[in-house]
C-alpha cells in the first residue's frame, strides 16, 4: 500500500509517495538520497541512524517513514549554516571526535539534540545522552571533548 | 623587510583533511553509492557447520521474475587467500561447506525483496560431516580434514628454541607456569560490508567499489577469480568505517558481487547486514596460551617457554602469520636469552579468523605481562622494577631472533606512567573493601607494557618494486596533488602524508589535495594494515616532495641566476639570499612548468635488509620491521566485591611513537587502542552454538558504551627513531595488547584474585569471589 507522506525535511516541505512499511532509513537514504544518514546494524543496536523529529533523538532504522507524518525531520546534512560547519560538527572535527566517520553522523544529531534541549550539559548528561550511540575509533574520550568544546561555541553564538 | 617563513604543521595539533566531509554527511562509503538500475546482491549461507555439498538447487529461484543472475561454486573454481601459499578458499564454497554462515550461492536481483524472495527458493541437499568447533576437537585423533592439504586439521606447527631453555630455568630461583584463555573477539567495526561491482560488458571491463583496507590485494584477487586481466579491472575504495583487521584481505563480499556483476553483466550492489559482517569475521582467533616463566631474585627474565594454541577457524586466511607473530613478538620488548616457543594454528569449523590489530600479540602479550605480575608479587619485586630489570640493551641492537631495534622508549615509557598515575604513593594505599563499614568496593592498580611493529618489512606478496611509493603532481594552478594508494580507513593517514609533503615544502596545508584509494589514478601501496603507512608511505611522501623541491630549488636558481645551493626555500618564497627579494611559489611554478608541462615526480621507500628479521626458524622473517614502537599502561579499578562488577577509573598510558607527527591523531589512535583492548578484556567475546554465531548483533557482542568508558590520558614518548619519517613509528596498535594484562593485574592488586580467562565478567569475577568465600568459610570451619 502507497500513501503520500507529507513532513518538513531538513526545513524543507515534502510529499512524496511512499509505501506504508518503508523504514525512515530508506525513506532517507535510498529513496529521497540523503545518505548521511547511515546504517550500523540490524536494528536498534548501533545509533549510526540518528535523526532529530521534532528536535528528539530518535532511531530512523526503528521508525517507519509514515509515522513522521506532519513532523519536523532534520539529518546531519540539516546542520551547516551558510556553508560553514555548525557547533557540534566544528567540535566533532577539530577536537577529533570522528576518526573513520561512520558513527558521527548519529553521534552529530545525538549531541545536537542534547544542546538544543540542554545548552549546558555535565559530563554525566553527554554520557547519558550518547550512551545508545557505538563508536569502535575513538574510545570516547574525544567524542566528549567535541562535545564539550561544541557547547561553549553555541554559549558564543554558533548554532548547535 | 620580509617575514615569510615556512610553514609548519608536523607536532601539532591537525584537524583531519577528510574531517568536514565526515561530519557534514558528504562523505559516501561504498553502501552510500544509491544508483538507479543498480542490482541487489544477496548471499545464500550455510545452515551446517560441516557437510558435503551433493547439490546446489537454484532452479526455483532462477523462475522467480527479476533475478538477474545467480552464482554458485559452480561458478568460480579459482581459489582465493591473502599468503600465496594458501590460497584455499572459494568465494562460493565448493564440494563442501566448512563453517555455519559459509557463502554457498548468490542472486542479484531488480531489487532487495526480489533477491530476498530468490535465496528462500534456493535449495542445499549436504551430507554432513562431524564438525569441529574447538581446536581441541580439531586436533583430537580420528578428526576429519576440513582441509585436504591440512593433515589433522593443522594449517602450520611452530617450533623454535634459541639458547638453551631447560638450562635457563634449572638457574633460574623462581619457575611459575600457568596456562591462559582469550575467547575470540571481532573488530566490528561500524561499517558492514560493502561492495559495488559494475560490469561493462561492451568493454570486457569491471569496476568495484569495496570497503576494503587493502585495494590493491581486492585488485589482485579479482583478477584471480574472474579469471581476467588485471588491466580490465579498476578498484576504488571510496570512505570506509573502519576496519581494524578485518579488511585486510580481500573477503568474500567483493568477490561474489563481482561474479554476479559479470553473469548479470550489469552493476550490483551488495550490502550485508551486522549479522553477515560478524559471520565474514576475520577477528581475533580463540588463544590457549601456556606459559612457564624463570626469573632470578632480582627480576631479570631467564627463560620462557610459550605454547600458543589458536583456533583459526574454517580457512587459513593469515593464520600462518598470526601464529608466527605470537612467537616472534616474545622478542623486541624485553631483552630475552633463552625462549622455546611453541605454536598451533588450528582449522576448525568456525568463520575464519584475521589480522585483529595487534595482529598476533595480544594474547601471548596478556599472558606475559599477567604472570610478570605474579612473579612480581612472589619475590617481593615492584612490577616496574621487573620491567625495568629486563630492558633492552640501547639501540641499535638486534634481537636473538634477529629483529632490528633502533629505538627504544619504553624506559621514558614507564617513567612517565608511573609519574602521572602516582603510583609509588598511591599503590598499596587504595581503599579496600570488605564488612559493612568498609563498603564493597575495592581498588587496585596495575601495570603492563606491550609493543607493536611499524609495518612488516617485508611484504605478503613480495614482487621487487620499492614498498612504498608516492606521487606528486604540480601545475599551472601551483596547487599540489599527493597521489597516493594508501587507504585511510578513519586513521588519519591522508593527514598525515599531507602534513609531510607540505613540511618539506614549507606550505600550508591548504595548498596540497590528497587523492586516494582509485586504482585507475593513484599508484599502487600494499593497503593500510600491520601499521605500515606512517612509516613506509611517510618516507615515500617525504622522499617524494624531496624530489619536486629540488626540481623547484632548481627553476628559482635559474629564474633569479643563482647556484642551486644559493636557493634558500621558505615554501611561498624563494630566494638568493636574505636581501634578494625572491620569487613567490606561484612564480617559481611558471618557471618550472616551462621544461616539461605538468610536473609529476615519484617518491619511493624500500625497507632494509636487516630488518627483514632472520633465518633461525622457518618463518623467522615474521616480525621484522623498521621500528617497535612501545608502551606502558597503568590501570585504576574499582571492583565492587558484592556484584563483581569492575569499573575501570583511569587509564594512563604513554605510547612511544618515534616522533608524533600529528598529536591530535596520535592521541585519538592510543585512547582509541587502549579502549578497544578494555572490550576484549572485559565484554567481549563470540558465542557459537553447535557452530551457529550467536552473538552476531552489537547487544549480545557487548562492545562498552560510552557509559562504560573511562578518561584516557595519553603520555606521548618520542624516542625519534633514526629511520622513521621525521623520526615517527607507529600509534595505533601497540597500546591495545597492554590494556588486557594491566586491567587483571590492578583486579589483582584491589582483590588479590587473578583472572587468567577474559573476558573479565561480573559474573566471572562474582563466581570466583563466590568460590573464595566458600573455601575461606569451609578453611575457618575445619
Amino acid at each position: 500500500m502507497a500513501r503520500i507522506l507529507q513532513l518538513t525535511l531538513n526545513g524543507r516541505a515534502r510529499s512524496d509517495a511512499i509505501s506504508e512499511n518503508i523504514l525512515l532509513l530508506d525513506y532517507l537514504r535510498e529513496f529521497v538520497g540523503l545518505t548521511g544518514t547511515k546504517t550500523g546494524c540490524d536494528g536498534g543496536e548501533c545509533g549510526a541512524c540518528t535523526v532529530l523529529i521534532n528536535d528528539e533523538p530518535r532511531l530512523a532504522c526503528l521508525t517507519l517513514a509514515a509515522t513522521v507524518e506532519g513532523r519536523r525531520v532534520d539529518t546531519v546534512e540539516s546542520l551547516m549554516s551558510d556553508g560553514g560547519l555548525s557547533a557540534v560538527q566544528r567540535g566533532f572535527h577539530e577536537k577529533l571526535g570522528s576518526q573513520c566517520g561512520y558513527c558521527t553522523p548519529g553521534f552529530i544529531m545525538a549531541s545536537a539534540g542534547l544542546l538544543r534541549r540542554n545548552p549546558h550539559p555535565t559530563e554525566d548528561e553527554i554520557r547519558e545522552a550518547l550512551g545508545s550511540n557505538i563508536c569502535r575509533c575513538t574510545g570516547y574520550v574525544k567524542i566528549i571533548e567535541a562535545v564539550k568544546y561544541a557547547a561553549a561555541l553555541h554559549a558564543v553564538g554558533v548554532s548547535p | 623587510m620580509n617575514d615569510i617563513v615556512p610553514a609548519h604543521t608536523i607536532g601539532d595539533y591537525v584537524p583531519l583533511v577528510d574531517g568536514p566531509e565526515k561530519v557534514s554527511g558528504r562523505a559516501k562509503y561504498t553502501a552510500d553509492f544509491v544508483g538507479l538500475g543498480m542490482l541487489a546482491g544477496r548471499i545464500y549461507r550455510s545452515p551446517y557447520s560441516h557437510a558435503e555439498i551433493l547439490e546446489v538447487d537454484v532452479s526455483e529461484a532462477a523462475k522467480l521474475p527479476g533475478v538477474k543472475a545467480i552464482v554458485t561454486g559452480a561458478d568460480c573454481d579459482k581459489g582465493f587467500g591473502v599468503l600465496p601459499i594458501a590460497r584455499t578458499e572459494h568465494p562460493l564454497a565448493r564440494e563442501r561447506v566448512r563453517y555455519c554462515g559459509e557463502p554457498v550461492a548468490a542472486v542479484a536481483a531488480i531489487d532487495d525483496a526480489t533477491a530476498k524472495e530468490a535465496l528462500r527458493r534456493i535449495k542445499l541437499k549436504v551430507r554432513e560431516l562431524p564438525a569441529y568447533h574447538t581446536a581441541q576437537a580439531a586436533m583430537a585423533p580420528g578428526a576429519v580434514d576440513l582441509h585436504k592439504h591440512r593433515p589433522k586439521n593443522i594449517e602450520r606447527d611452530v617450533y623454535f628454541e634459541l639458547g638453551d631453555v631447560n638450562a635457563a630455568f634449572a638457574e633460574a630461583d623462581l619457575v611459575r607456569e600457568a596456562t591462559y584463555n582469550c575467547p575470540e573477539v571481532c573488530q566490528n567495526q561500524m561499517e558492514m560490508h560493502a561492495a559495488i561491482a559494475d560490469y561493462d560488458a561492451e568493454r570486457d571491463r569491471i569496476t568495484v567499489h569495496a570497503s576494503t583496507q587493502v585495494p590493491y590485494y581486492v585488485h589482485l584477487m579479482l583478477s584471480q577469480i574472474l579469471g581476467m586481466d588485471m588491466s580490465r579491472i579498476r578498484v576504488i575504495k571510496p570512505y570506509v568505517g573502519g576496519g581494524f583487521g578485518c579488511r585486510t584481505e580481500t573477503l568474500n563480499v567483493e568477490l561474489i558481487t563481482a561474479l554476479l556483476a559479470r553473469k548479470a553483466r550489469a552493476c550490483v550492489r551488495t550490502a550485508v547486514n551486522r549479522e553477515e559482517t560478524f559471520i565474514t569475521h576475520r577477528g581475533r582467533p580463540e588463544t590457549d596460551v601456556r606459559l612457564k616463566l624463570g626469573m632470578r631474585k632480582d627480576g631479570r627474565i631467564a627463560a620462557v617457554e610459550c605454547e600458543c594454541i589458536q583456533r583459526g577457524g574454517a580457512h587459513s586466511g593469515y593464520g600462518v602469520v598470526t601464529i608466527l607473530y605470537a612467537g616472534s613478538m616474545l622478542y623486541a620488548i624485553y631483552d630475552l636469552h633463552n625462549v622455546k616457543y611453541l605454536g598451533k594454528r588450528v582449522l576448525t569449523n568456525t568463520p575464519p579468523c584475521g589480522a585483529f590489530r595487534g595482529h598476533g600479540t595480544v594474547d601471548v602479550r596478556f599472558a606475559f605481562e599477567s604472570l610478570l605480575d605474579d612473579m612480581a608479587r612472589a619475590l617481593n619485586l615492584d612490577p616496574f622494577a621487573v620491567r625495568r630489570a629486563n630492558l633492552l640493551p640501547a639501540p641499535p641492537t638486534f634481537t636473538d631472533n634477529d629483529l632490528m631495534v633502533n629505538s627504544y622508549g619504553l624506559p621514558a615509557c614507564l617513567d612517565w606512567v608511573e609519574r602521572e598515575s602516582g603510583w609509588k604513593t598511591r599503590r598499596g594505599k587504595l581503599p579496600k573493601g570488605g564488612g559493612v563499614s568498609k563498603g564493597s568496593i575495592s581498588k587496585g592498580l596495575g601495570m603492563a607494557c606491550s609493543h607493536y611493529i611499524s609495518g612488516a618489512s617485508k611484504p605478503v606478496n613480495w614482487t621487487g618494486e620499492p614498498h612504498a611509493t608516492v606521487k606528486l603532481k604540480l601545475d599551472f594552478d601551483g596547487s599540489i596533488v599527493l597521489l597516493t594508494g594508501a587507504a585511510d580507513i578513519g586513521q588519519g593517514s591522508s593527514t598525515v602524508l599531507v602534513q609531510s609533503v607540505a613540511e618539506v615544502l614549507g606550505l600550508d596545508l591548504s595548498r596540497i589535495r590528497v587523492i586516494t584509494g582509485d586504482s585507475d589514478v593513484v599508484p599502487k601501496d600494499n593497503g593500510s594494515y600491520s601499521s605500515r603507512v606512517t612509516f613506509l608511505v611517510g618516507n615515500a611522501a617525504i622522499d617524494a616532495a624531496n624530489n619536486l623541491k629540488a626540481l623547484l630549488i632548481a627553476a628559482a636558481a635559474r629564474k633569479l641566476e643563482a647556484k642551486p645551493d644559493e636557493i634558500e626555500c621558505l615554501g611561498e618564497l624563494y630566494r638568493a639570499g636574505a636581501q634578494d627579494k625572491g620569487l613567490t611559489f606561484n612564480e617559481v611554478v611558471n618557471e618550472a612548468l616551462k621544461d616539461t608541462g605538468t610536473i609529476t615526480v615519484t617518491g619511493n621507500y624500500s625497507t632494509i635488509p636487516e630488518s627483514h628479521g632472520g633465518k633461525k626458524y622457518r618463518g623467522a622473517a615474521i616480525g621484522g620491521t623498521m621500528g617497535y614502537s612501545y608502551s606502558a599502561q597503568v590501570v585504576e579499578v574499582s571492583v565492587d566485591e558484592e556484584t563483581g562488577v569492575v569499573t575501570v577509573d583511569k587509564v594512563w598510558v604513554a605510547h612511544d611513537c618515534g616522533k608524533a607527527l600529528n598529536r591530535l591523531s596520535v592521541e585519538g589512535q592510543v585512547q582509541g587502542s587502549v579502549w578497544m583492548g578494555m572490550g576484549q578484556a572485559m565484554s567481549e567475546e563470540t558465542a557459537y552454538y553447535d557452530g551457529l554465531l550467536v552473538t552476531a548483533n552489537m547487544l549480545d557482542y557487548r562492545v562498552p558504551t560510552i557509559q562504560d568508558s573511562p578518561p584516557i590520558e595519553v603520555g606521548i614518548v618520542e624516542s625519534n627513531d633514526p629511520h622513521g619519517p621525521f623520526g615517527a613509528k607507529e600509534a595505533g596498535e601497540g597500546s591495545l595488547a597492554a590494556f588486557l594484562p594491566a586491567l587483571t593485574n590492578a583486579i589483582a592488586d584491589a582483590t588479590g584474585l587473578r583472572f587468567n580467562d577474559l573476558p573479565v565478567t561480573p559474573d566471572r569475577v562474582f563466581a570466583t569471589m563466590e568460590k573464595r568465600a566458600r573455601g575461606r568459610k569451609t578453611n575457618s570451619g575445619a
